[in-house]
């Protein structure tokens, strides 16, 4: 097996702007309401030193988390939307593609790739919730159906982290498509007897959940991350009720028997590598 | 038929319609005088004209919908429905229930049935005719246990080799906690990706509403067609008004509709249907028989095609249509360039 990898080093891969973060030197941990020194919290994976809050985290950063050293190496990287519908609300789609990417330096809400996660080679993609909420417009579901088949062809094991809002409004019937279309692509990966790990962090819901998220051989989930289909506040307003403590959390997930593990942030890729050991070695 | 269902768009009709009212009204004293005077043929021939003025006009009124009155032609509480379907175009219908696994959720109609004298398995949401009805079925919204009875009748019909055939009419999957909570997303995956697989020939026809991802959960299909008066999105317009311009009225509805490309027409020219069936003129809920004839027609003219194709033909096919939606554009550029662009 003969591999291209990029001799890049991890302060490469850091992305230049951390805008899930709020800026200050210290910061509120919305959770534990304690004051933490934001430069610690980021050491320590995004997630707080005081109760083990999870920060959520762009693509670039989860990836710098889960890929070994300089061995991420980006695919399908060219595709950008061209608004097929020409969407306009109260401001315009291209309006808005372009603040996005001036704002993130990323063309849409996807990064993926090869790489290696504790020496075992795997395809990896990873939904980008700081680009329009994570949202799955015809790129997305494109960038995830090729990736899907580049693991395929290559016979390495699929992982997936999901983050996203769900399918993107703008591109609205082509979007909801590409829940058909990823879905399919993973039949077939499923027929190969190709290996798919899917990670959801918070927060995961809609047609991102209602596809792939939800297709995963093992479904893990970050500790207390959002998980569903509809959201809380559709819910609540169909139902005309309160939601019971800890409604749609990983934890709850994994006890209505939906998600088969919740796995905390340091130990992800330990567990990812223990899978891809026992399912794809 | 007097409906409490208001078309504002259909008021010209209503003038007509009460014009017409008094003249049947005249015209039936007729008798009583014994034999067919001037005045009398007359009036007759005022009635006819009058009907042709009616059909005129429905044509008209219902040929320049906006998207929003679109919408709401689709959910109007008398056009026909999956059971309906099923009475007009089904021979020996056999209802099976349930999921073997939690329940059975009437929201989704399943059996075997015959269309023509074809064979065919039929799963179709069900949105409720009276109130109760409405209830029990959650307005056309199905639970997880509505989706996974499809899927598991699906795989019987795929067994036995028997084409499929699905209406869509749901606002949407039901939002709720026990849906939630029996994994309402994952049970619509599970469709998806099953549906792209299974052996046997599928055709869908959005029959009202199509509401995301509780409509594509039945709807990954050899060939779709949309009823001219349905509408097929990723989200209602009111839920995108009151995301996009932050609340649903009137004006916003419209707008959204619009926006969000939902028509039949708009459907087809983006390349997620086949086909358009044309509706009678003033729209289904004026002629269940004729609509459910034209549906027949149409499902029995895709699945004569698709039964004489060779099933791995047919499976990739059906993989190709679906792997090929989409529209982006993309820059030719050497990955490891970009790789370093992008992430530094
Ligand atoms: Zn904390």
């Amino acid at each position: 097996m003969t591999k291209t990898m990029s001799n890049r080093t991890w302060a490469e891969l850091k992305p230049s702007r951390r805008i899930t973060i709020p800026e200050g030197l210290w910061l509120r941990c919305p959770q534990c309401a304690q004051m933490i020194y934001r430069r610690q919290m980021e050491a320590n994976l995004h997630v707080c030193p005081e109760c083990e809050h999870h920060f959520r985290i762009s693509a670039a950063e989860r990836i710098a988390q889960l890929a070994d050293p300089g061995t991420f190496e980006r695919l399908f990287a060219g595709l950008r939307s061209n608004d097929p519908l020409n969407f306009r609300d109260l401001k315009s789609y291209e309006d808005r593609l372009v603040s996005e990417q001036e704002r993130t330096g990323q063309d849409d809400a996807v990064l993926a790739g090869r790489s290696f996660v504790k020496g075992r080679p795997a395809m990896l993609c990873c939904l980008d919730l700081t680009f329009m909420m994570g949202s799955m417009g015809c790129v997305v579901g494109e960038t995830i159906t090729r990736t899907i088949e580049q693991a395929e062809s290559e016979k390495l094991p699929l992982i997936i982290v999901s983050c996203s809002g769900g399918a993107r409004m703008q591109e609205s019937g082509l979007s909801l498509m590409q829940m058909a279309k990823t879905s399919a692509a993973l039949a077939r990966f499923d027929d190969a007897g190709g290996l798919f790990i899917s990670v959801l962090t918070d927060p995961t819901t809609g047609g991102v959940t209602a596809s792939f998220a939800m297709l995963g051989d093992v479904i893990i989930a970050e500790p207390k991350a959002l998980v569903g289909f509809a959201g809380p506040r559709v819910i609540r307003q169909t139902i005309r009720q309160d939601l019971p403590e800890g409604f749609q959390r990983s934890e709850f997930l994994q006890s209505s028997g939906i998600v088969d593990r919740v796995v905390r942030r340091h130990d992800l890729r330990s567990e990812i590598a223990r899978l891809i050991d026992y399912a794809g070695g | 038929m007097p409906s409490f269902y208001q078309l504002d768009f259909e008021r010209p009709l209503r003038d007509l319609e009460a014009r017409m009212a008094t003249s049947v009204a005249d015209a039936t004293e007729v008798p009583a005088l014994g034999g067919l005077t001037e005045s009398v043929a007359g009036e007759v021939q005022y009635g006819a004209s009058l009907e042709a003025e009616r059909e005129k006009l429905l044509t008209e009124l219902y040929g320049r919908l906006s998207p929003w009155d679109t919408v709401r032609v689709a959910r109007h509480p008398d056009r026909p429905q999956t059971r309906d379907y099923i009475a007009a175009m089904c021979r020996d219908f056999c209802e099976l229930h349930g999921d073997r696994r939690y329940g059975d959720d009437p929201a989704i109609v399943t059996g075997f049935g015959r269309i023509g004298s074809r064979k065919c398995l039929i799963v179709g949401h069900q949105k409720g005719k009276t109130t109760q009805e409405k209830i029990a079925c959650h307005f056309g919204c199905a639970h997880p246990e509505g989706y996974r009875k499809a899927l598991a009748k699906m795989k019987l019909a795929e067994k036995f080799g028997v084409p499929i055939v699905t209406l869509v009419d749901t606002p949407g999957a039901y939002p709720g906690i026990g849906a939630e909570q029996r994994g309402q997303a994952e049970a619509i995956a599970v469709n998806l990706r099953e549906m792209s697989r299974l052996r046997t020939p599928i055709v869908s026809v959005v029959i009202g509403e199509g509401g995301s991802g509780g409509a594509l959960g039945i709807a990954v299909a050899d060939r779709v067609a949309m009823l001219r008066f349905s509408w097929y999105s990723v989200i209602s317009p009111e839920g995108c008004a009151a995301i996009l311009w932050k609340q649903a009225n009137e004006q916003t509805n419209n707008a959204a509709a619009k926006a969000l490309h939902l028509t039949a027409q708009n459907n087809l020219d983006n390349g997620l249907i086949d086909s358009i069936i044309e509706e009678p003129p003033g729209a289904a809920h004026r002629d269940t028989q004729s609509t459910a004839r034209s549906v027949q027609a149409w499902v029995e003219d895709q699945l004569n095609d698709l039964v004489a194709r060779p099933t791995d033909e047919l499976i990739e096919q059906r993989y190709q249509r679906f792997r090929n939606m989409g529209s982006y554009e993309e820059r030719v550029q050497s990955d490891m360039t970009s790789a370093g662009d992008e992430l530094n």
